[in-house]
């Protein structure tokens, strides 16, 4: 095992501005100058207010937005991968592999049955459709998702239902980076436990974690380190030692 | 952990192709690279060229200048030429290349009837690739037009029933399995959804995504809906005016456009 | 054998002229060089309207010797009004000698029948053929049957037969039913009975094809493979019949249903004329 002292993902003077063509050309600078490591097993939970780029910063690093400088790398054992200049269609096996993502909201793909939509990762992997059944069915037990709903398309499921689904389907895969972008925002008491279980789990087998929580106690309880983002400059400052933790840096 | 083998094998490779009706009419100068297990999607509105560069990559219409390189997993046959068994598809004969479209590749039409033959019955469209390829063996070609049948979301019992007995999205569905039953090495759509109700769309559209997942497709999606290249491609190709003026992960290309026109489109879309 | 007194005067021999037989024959030539293959022709006119045989009659006409000896029949038959015609045609502008018997003649001109008594080397069988394209039913284009046939793009004829056992549980073709020559092109027999379709196979005599309306010849030389399209589990089979021919007794031939009477009353018999009566005679 990759020893705790040694990053799995580091970025380094990340810049990203956005460019609007329809508002004769403004830039939109939302990130200047972050850096931030991430070792193997730990959780950084990124704080600052809304509207800060925490999002954004996830979203680069899951390849859905461009880097507009400064670099991003994962550390492997032999050899580092930078993310910023990768070719489009490296990014496929890297979200099936190594970055899973747990967004805000389910992108729901019509007519698909909540089991299925967890499952896919794992199908995408090549694993057997009922290995991957089982699974899927596990996680949706733990996250509390009536069985009923189960074989039904998650398009008309609560708010709650279908962040269960969504989170079932970020942490089946066992991804080594994951990238959770307020996984327990409209969760109650008891799942967000089962959650806060997942996140420790995936810790302990040496998953990198990269959060956002609005929620302090959640935060307070899963997070390794906080790394507080600044307006304009995001994250000016590597990251400063959560409240009652001790920070591993 | 390792570092993750990023490399995909390109299954099909375009160079510069060209095919100009008049200025801005048609495509110019295109590079296109589809690697294995891939959905490309082409989009873009309508004469942007999408459709004609579908129409060059697929061995329709040469092209008036570049090449279409073909890269088949097993190097097959006399006419295989050329470094790593690559094939020129417009440098190969006719008849080998017109044997690829009927053997190796598939094409699905927006216009199921463009696709099927109407005269006769579900299982003989869905068995009529078996039959090319050489199946004899009546009762397997109707088993396998069943399963078929089911895989599509057809009631497998209207084997024998016309094409025109169904509704259009059924015809798309049979057509789809029509294309798919020799299991095609690579398979073009233009847009396969277009002409059909929403709702039935979307049983399209997820019917497709396990498709193409369960077989492996490699696949190039033409369509100028953005909404179905989200959920069908891994990347896209934005086309205007015959170029191409943006390229990359479809997330990335629909989350953080980065040319005028690409902002411009994705703007547009009414998001419900 | 008969040989006509009355040879009308005024025509070539064999009505056409000198060009175009040697025209047809040139197209006979490579036909045979390619079984199968259609080979286009500059049909001509004939004193005749399309459908009756014309162009069989335009091969006849480019192949016919003055000492041959020529037998026309019509669903197997030598008295009916068709067969009777050409004959008569043909003794008129040719004055060549005639016949019924199958085993005397030197050129058989044949419209849906291959007669029972096979082929000897030498003997030529000259079909009258409607449609050449045996692709036709499914792709209308011409340009694009060629092209199918250059590239032997032939899963469609499958298709049809298919679709026959699906309809019916059998293959229900039961005449014009597809046949591959020498394992390469597929071809249309012309509307003979399946019946009739083994005895393409390795025939002793040459069989010429001729599509008057469509301008196509093709051929069958000697000697040739012709195989029936099927499927494994439902091979080619030929008709069977549960009694003899009533006329001859035969058992192996291809019969035709008669009506005798008004109240349903009917009988079948040999359609070959020439082979029931020979048979008959024999018995006699």
């Amino acid at each position: 095992m990759t020893s705790l002292t040694q990053p799995f993902l580091s970025v380094d003077a990340l810049h990203k501005a956005f460019v609007l063509h329809g508002q004769d050309g403004m830039t939109l600078e939302v990130m200047r100058d972050l850096h931030l490591t991430l070792s193997p097993g730990e959780c950084l939970v990124l704080s600052g207010p809304s509207g800060i780029g925490k999002s954004t910063l996830l979203k680069m690093l899951h390849g859905s937005y461009r880097v507009t400088g400064g670099t991003l790398r994962l550390h492997f054992e032999d050899g580092e991968l930078s993310l910023g200049d990768l070719p489009a269609h490296a990014w496929h096996t890297l979200r099936r592999d190594v970055i899973g993502y747990v967004s805000q909201f389910l992108r729901v793909i019509p007519r698909v049955p909540a089991v299925e939509v967890v499952m896919e990762p794992l199908l995408a992997r090549g694993v057997d459709t009922a290995d991957a059944r089982v699974r899927a069915e596990t996680l949706l037990a733990r996250l509390n998702l009536p069985e009923r709903l189960w074989r039904l398309p998650p398009g008309t499921f609560s708010g709650g239902e279908q962040q269960r689904v969504n989170i079932a389907r970020g942490f089946i895969a066992e991804h080594p980076l994951l990238l959770l972008d307020e996984p327990t925002a409209s969760l109650d008491a008891a799942n967000r436990e089962v959650v806060i279980e997942l996140i420790h789990e995936a810790k302990a087998r040496g998953a990198a974690l990269l959060g956002i929580f609005h929620d302090e106690e959640v935060r307070d309880r899963v997070a390794d380190r906080l790394l507080p983002l600044t307006p304009h400059m995001g994250a000016a400052l590597e990251a400063a030692p959560s409240a009652g933790k001790e920070g591993v840096s | 952990m390792k570092r993750p083998d990023l490399n995909r094998a390109t299954l099909l490779e375009a160079r510069g192709v060209s095919r100009l009706y008049g200025p801005g009419k048609g495509c110019e100068s295109i590079d296109v690279r589809l690697h294995r297990g891939e959905v490309l999607g082409i989009v873009g509105e309508s004469g942007s060229g999408k459709s004609t560069l579908l129409r060059l990559l697929s061995g329709m219409e040469r092209p008036d200048a570049g090449q279409v390189i073909y890269r088949p997993a097993v190097a097959q046959g006399r006419d295989t030429v050329g470094r790593e068994g690559e094939l020129d598809l417009y440098a190969i004969g006719e008849a080998r290349r017109r044997a690829l479209l009927r053997m190796e590749w598939g094409l699905v039409h927006q216009n199921p009837r463009d696709g099927l033959r109407l005269g006769v019955s579900a299982g003989a469209n869905i068995g009529e690739r078996l039959m090319a390829l050489g199946e004899r063996h009546y009762s397997q070609i109707r088993a396998v037009g069943q399963d078929w049948m089911s895989r599509v979301e057809l009631d497998s019992r209207r084997i024998d029933d016309a094409p025109q007995t169904f509704s259009g999205g059924m015809q798309q569905r049979l057509q789809i399995a029509r294309t798919l039953v020799t299991r095609p090495n690579l398979v073009f759509m233009d847009e396969p959804t277009g002409g059909l109700d929403v709702s039935v769309q979307a049983r399209l559209l997820d019917m497709l995504r396990t498709l193409v997942r369960e077989l492996g497709l490699s696949v190039i999606l033409v369509t100028h809906d953005l909404a179905v290249a989200r959920l069908l491609s891994h990347r896209l190709m934005v086309m205007r005016r015959g170029q191409v003026v943006e390229a990359g992960l479809t997330d990335q290309i629909l989350d953080d456009p980065q040319h005028a026109y690409t902002q411009l489109l994705v703007s547009s879309v009414l998001t419900p | 054998m008969s040989r006509s007194a009355a040879t009308a005067s005024g025509y070539n021999f064999a009505y056409l002229d000198e060009q175009t037989k040697r025209m047809i024959r040139r197209g006979l030539l490579k036909a045979v060089a390619i079984p199968g293959y259609q080979v286009p022709f500059g049909g001509r006119e004939m004193p005749m309207p399309y459908g009756w045989g014309t162009g069989g009659m335009q091969l006849t006409a480019s192949v016919l010797g003055q000492d041959d000896v020529l037998k026309v029949i019509d669903q197997g038959a030598d008295d009916t009004t068709n067969a009777v015609s050409i004959r008569a045609f043909f003794e008129r502008v040719a004055g060549v000698a005639t016949t019924t018997a199958t085993a005397e003649a030197d050129v058989i001109q044949t419209r849906h029948r291959i007669p029972e008594q096979p082929l000897r080397r030498g003997q030529l069988l000259v079909f009258q053929v409607p449609i050449p394209e045996p692709l036709r039913f499914i792709e209308p284009s011409e340009e694009e049957t060629r092209l199918m046939h250059a590239l032997e793009e032939y899963g469609v004829m499958h298709v049809k037969l298919y679709e026959d056992i699906a309809r019916h549980g059998h293959i229900a073709t039961t005449y014009a039913y597809p046949v591959k020559v020498d394992g390469r092109y597929v071809t249309d027999p012309s509307p003979i009975p399946k019946f009739d379709n083994p005895k393409l196979h390795m025939a002793e005599g040459l069989m010429l094809f001729g599509a008057g309306r469509e301008k196509r010849l093709y051929a069958i030389p000697p000697y040739t493979r012709v195989e029936s399209l099927d499927f494994e589990d439902h091979p080619f089979e030929v008709q069977q019949w549960e009694a003899p021919c009533e006329i001859c007794g035969a058992r192996d031939t291809f019969l035709d249903e008669v009506i005798t009477d008004d109240r349903g009353g009917r009988m079948f018999v040999c359609s070959d004329t020439d082979y029931c009566q020979s048979r008959v005679e024999e018995v006699a």
